[in-house]
């Protein structure tokens, strides 16, 4: 390799560094803007401002689906394991959406500490199976709360 | 397998699965066809002589 | 390979008329499998893969959204690299590579975004949501655009070729911001399903399929590339004389 040609290589792998230092800092810097949803533990811990509109992820808790009145309100809860939030919805929900499964409701939280949502989001997990396959799986298993994809990394 | 009906109506869901097939169908041909297309009036043009003292 | 014979082989690789000539030999080597491993891949996708037990038969749209959004991280992170062999070698064929390779990138970078809006209106109950994943994909659009842009915008080819390989490698950051985003923060979008390093979340009968199409759209972005640089480079050449002399009089 030539002079030129190692200084040319210098150059842009420094280029490299210093661009990929810079996203980094930045998006540690944004970090919490970057996260589309908080988890219930978050909110419990008060990490959440909680008198704006945002959004809590997690699982829609087990046996808590209940639709009071006309069939268009549901309320639930949602849990990440740590801690549970109880949730009222008004609206129609997403084909994934079922107990067990990971949900994401915007909205706000109320004076009690219930969330009232306006939109709900079903948010699958990364693993896809037959039915005959996720029925051999069903009976070894107990309800996990929180799978790790829902979470970010910490 | 399921029944031939079945493999279309993909349980419901079937404008949804086959619009995503049929835009990417559309976008790989357009792919292929690019290039080729471009390629073959290029060749003319240069056996033209249409690149020679402009 | 030892020291010398790579480097030959380097330079006749960058040679023009010689790349111009093999390479119309080797898009069939990228043709063949392409074909053969996409077409194994939708066939079984769409009619032989069980339904998910979840999401039932929608979820077939995986067999086009993950290849196309593989292939969009795969062919920029290859301009990429192209681009700083073009900054440092100062090789026309690595410049002709991003030029070709931009608007292949940018239209499976299209169709992993609109597929992916397509999957989600049934399963998420939304086409978009500005999440991390959403949004740098949508990042790495416009980074293949500006690319593409780029190139129109300049009037000198080596000027041009060089702003784009600039890009190429300016842009490439994203790449890994695409991939971890699910990791590093909260999204709507899930985490990976198949990984490099471990295992996959996947049926077996339902991973092969997936696996074939990634690779079959792999050759397929090579062939496509491949035809494109022919055409980028005997543009770039056409009043050189070894094109005159293998066109018009060959």
């Amino acid at each position: 390799m030539t002079r030129t040609r190692r200084r040319r290589l210098l150059l842009v792998g420094s280029l490299l560094v210093g661009l990929g230092g810079a996203a980094a800092l930045m998006l540690t810097a944004f970090k919490q803007d970057v996260l589309y949803f908080h988890e219930p533990s978050a909110i419990a811990a008060g990490d959440v401002p909680i008198n704006t509109r945002f959004r809590i992820g997690g699982l829609v808790a087990a046996g808590s689906v209940n639709r009071p009145g006309d069939g268009l309100s549901v309320n639930f809860k949602i849990s990440d394991c740590a801690a549970t939030v109880p949730v009222r919805y008004r609206g129609t929900l997403p084909d994934l959406f079922r107990e067990g499964q990971g949900v994401i409701a915007y909205g706000k939280l109320d004076a009690a500490g219930e969330f009232e949502a306006d939109q709900i989001l079903a948010k699958h997990d990364s693993s896809y199976m037959s039915p005959d396959t996720a029925r051999a799986l069903k009976a070894g298993t107990a309800d996990a709360c929180m799978p790790a994809n829902m979470q970010a990394a910490r | 397998m399921a029944e031939p009906v079945s493999f279309w109506a993909m349980g419901g869901y079937a404008s949804y699965v086959w619009s995503a097939y049929g835009i990417a169908a559309v976008v790989i041909v357009a792919n292929i066809a690019v290039p080729f297309v471009r390629h073959r009036a290029l060749l003319r043009r240069i056996r033209r002589e249409e690149f020679i003292d402009d | 390979m030892t020291g010398t014979g790579f480097k030959r082989w380097f330079h006749r690789f960058g040679s023009l008329p010689y790349f111009y000539d093999v390479s119309a030999r080797w898009a069939v080597w990228l043709a063949v499998p392409a074909v053969v491993l996409i077409g194994y891949a939708l066939v079984a996708g769409l009619f032989v893969v069980p339904p998910d037990y979840q999401q039932g038969d929608v979820f077939r749209i995986i067999y086009i959204h993950v290849p196309s959004a593989w292939l969009s991280l795969f062919g920029y992170t290859a301009m990429a690299v192209a681009g700083v062999v073009a900054l440092v070698w100062r090789l026309k064929i690595a410049e002709i590579f991003i030029v070709a390779a931009a608007p292949v990138g940018a239209s499976f970078t299209f169709l992993a975004l609109v597929t992916g809006a397509i999957w989600g209106e049934p399963t998420w109950g939304t086409y978009w949501v500005w999440d991390a994943r959403l949004t740098s994909e949508l990042i790495l659009l416009f980074l293949y655009l500006g690319v593409i842009a780029l190139h129109q915008a300049i009037e000198s080819p080596r000027t041009a070729a060089r702003a784009c390989a600039l890009l190429s490698i300016v842009g490439v950051i994203n790449v890994p911001i695409i991939h971890y985003s699910v990791v590093w923060w909260t999204t709507l979008h899930q985490g990976s399903t198949v990984s490099l390093t471990g295992g996959s979340k996947m049926d077996a009968d339902m991973l092969w399929p997936l696996l074939a199409g990634a690779l079959g759209f792999t050759f397929l972005f090579g062939w496509l590339t491949l035809w494109g640089m022919r055409v980028q480079l005997l543009w770039r050449e056409r009043r050189s004389r070894w094109v005159m002399k293998r066109i018009t009089h060959g």
